[in-house]
């Protein structure tokens, strides 16, 4: 690609994003707390986008949940990581699309390291094949999922039903966005915008119509921190870092909080509900939490598709406020349906936005 | 043992440590140090020192366990050092060597491998819906419980293929690709790790008066999952 102009000037900033045909990794934590968002992001490559992209059924998890809380050695991660790169080498795949952030450092960290130390990568090429026969390719192209919706953002601009524009006041939504410590703070040059600025989420958000809120503890960590969420007795440290951020972003009255990643959406959607819960503290308006979206649902939003499809009713932090000032279209009673439309219990609501 | 020699053996360690000047940046953008009593300098100093001693006692500390792994700390640097990586290669060490017993937070990696290393091998996946019990998770909220009691129809109503055959989130992974897990374990080192963590934590267990019984020191897993001392903040 010829760079000039401000690309050429922010040409440190910029990440090669491959263009089709993904080997799609899914995310442990994503397929257990936003599996429609997983389920959004193949619809729209697939369907809206027209793109190829293929899930193989024998993936697994990269573990790198265990290797973070330090119960998984180095060596084997490599070598699960190898065998993922194999199904896709196997299958004739050369770009990965990686729906966790986790996965995604942990990808680049190996790869990384298989380039400064080559006699591990030889290490792993043996475990690998003693263990499972297999053999493998590294991938051309590694994106994070939030890298593959930032490339097409424009085009699902251009199929959009709704724009992030408040239907009240005919104003851009304000909308704060929180990147994932993982996606870029590692290794700057494999995110888009890299550490100091990074661009992945404010480039859909301007693109469909919103507005950025810059706050001061835009970049702080959510505050997963691995074993100190996994373990209740350490949990003190996962709350105050999201109340750390929560107010922070306060006095800029966010519509929304955006995440690209797979603990974060959870952390701040869960922790506002145990801070109102603890403090009575809200920190939405007008007695309401703040929203808090991934990228595909708010991709998916912005398509027109049903936010129970979307998965939207797995949240704490009700996302009605915003659904009201875009002015989607919603069934409320369908919120807790099941996939036929029945029943299937109800949540006693105590939390954030009640 | 020379300690530093053994740590040099990690790749990791080798990578995130070059050259401390012990500026303290590390420590002014972590968010661990915010909340614990703690301070990736002075681990990144001391490591440094090659002191035998005080690296040992690092190996048996609360400290090293306190960081949350967000690598905040690499994007700083002023030298590429990352003391975040240091901490890694520090707590692989301290459970090949049983120091993590030492340590409350330590301790934990009991629980951790109980759920999350299992999890892996046998499931291939890190965490389950089955893991989130409402008691063990009360900041799910009731949202998070009406999920767990409707496991099925609401995985189901948003497209996920929950327990299926295929593709699709939450899909069982076929025995075939679970069963190259478990082989890679063997090989890797995995089940090593796992057994250093069982083996010590049963003598601490015992040590402590927690008595084995029908679900391996249950007991005990309860106890380090749920004891916080209230020592560990800078308050």
């Amino acid at each position: 690609m010829k760079r000039e102009g401000k690309i050429q000037v922010w040409q440190d900033y910029q990440k090669e994003i491959a263009d089709d045909h993904y080997f799609y990794v899914r995310s442990c934590i994503r397929q257990n707390f936003f599996p429609g968002s997983e389920q959004t992001f193949l619809k729209i490559l697939r369907t809206e986008l027209g793109k190829d992209i293929y899930e193989n059924p024998h993936h697994t998890t990269c573990s790198g949940i265990g290797y973070h809380s330090d119960v998984v050695p180095f060596d084997t991660i490599q070598t699960i990581v190898a065998r993922q790169f194999a199904l896709m080498t196997e299958a004739g795949y050369k770009n990965l699309a990686v729906s966790c952030i986790t996965s995604f450092g942990i990808y680049n960290e190996i790869i990384e390291t298989w380039k400064e130390f080559p006699v591990e990568l030889e290490k792993v090429r043996n475990f690998l094949k003693k263990a499972t026969g297999r053999e493998f390719e590294v991938p051309q192209n590694v994106a994070h999922a939030s890298d593959v919706v930032y490339k097409f953002r424009n085009d699902i601009a251009a199929r959009k039903k709704y724009s992030l524009i408040n239907q009240h006041t005919g104003e851009p939504l304000k909308i704060v966005e929180h990147i994932g410590c993982h996606y870029s703070k590692m290794f700057p040059s494999k995110g888009v915008g890299g550490a100091e600025f990074p661009h992945v989420l404010v480039g859909m958000i301007e693109s469909w119509g919103g507005e950025v809120i810059d706050y001061p503890e835009r970049r702080h960590c959510c505050g997963f921190g691995f074993r100190q969420y996994l373990v209740m007795s350490n949990r003190g440290y996962s709350i105050s870092n999201s109340r750390k951020k929560f107010e922070s972003m306060e006095p800029y009255k966010p519509d929304a909080i955006l995440c690209n990643c797979p603990g974060c959406p959870m952390f701040l959607d869960r922790w506002q509900y145990v801070i109102e819960e603890m403090e009575g503290k809200i920190y939405g308006q007008n007695g309401q939490g703040i929203p808090v979206l991934t990228y595909e649902e708010l991709a998916g939003l912005v398509l027109g598709y049903d936010p129970w499809d979307l998965g939207l009713q797995m949240h704490q932090t009700n996302v009605e406020p915003l659904l009201e000032k875009i002015g989607i279209r919603y069934n409320p009673d369908l919120k807790y349906a099941g996939k036929d439309g029945e029943m299937i219990g109800k949540p006693i609501m105590v939390g954030c936005g009640c | 043992m020379e300690l530093y020699q053994e740590l040099t053996k990690d790749v990791r360690f080798a990578e995130g440590l070059n050259s401390c000047m012990n500026c303290g940046v590390c420590t002014a953008i972590c968010p661990a140090a915010e909340f614990y009593d703690y301070d990736p300098r002075i681990i990144t100093s001391i490591v440094q020192s090659k002191d035998n001693k005080k690296i040992e006692e690092l190996l048996k500390s609360e400290t090293i366990w306190y960081c949350g792994e967000c690598m905040s700390c690499k994007t700083r640097c002023p030298r590429g050092n990352t003391p975040g990586l240091i901490i890694m290669a520090l707590r692989s060490l301290s459970q090949d060597l049983g120091c993590f017993t030492e340590s409350e937070k330590g301790r934990q990696q009991l629980a951790i491998k109980r759920v999350i290393g299992e999890n892996i091998v046998y499931r291939g996946y890190c965490v389950l819906p089955e893991n989130l019990v409402p008691e063990l998770h009360p900041e799910q909220g009731p949202v998070g419980e009406w999920i767990y009691k409707n496991k099925e129809a609401v995985y189901e109503r948003v497209g996920a293929n929950y327990n299926g055959e295929g593709e699709g989130a939450l899909r069982k992974i076929p025995k075939k690709s679970l069963d190259e897990i478990y082989r890679i374990f063997e090989i890797t080192g995995g089940f090593d790790r796992f057994d250093k963590i069982e083996h010590f934590s049963k003598i601490k267990a015992e040590s402590m008066g927690f008595q084995e019984d029908k679900d391996d020191y249950s007991d005990y897993v309860n106890h380090i999952y749920t004891t916080n001392s209230g020592k560990h903040s800078r308050q």
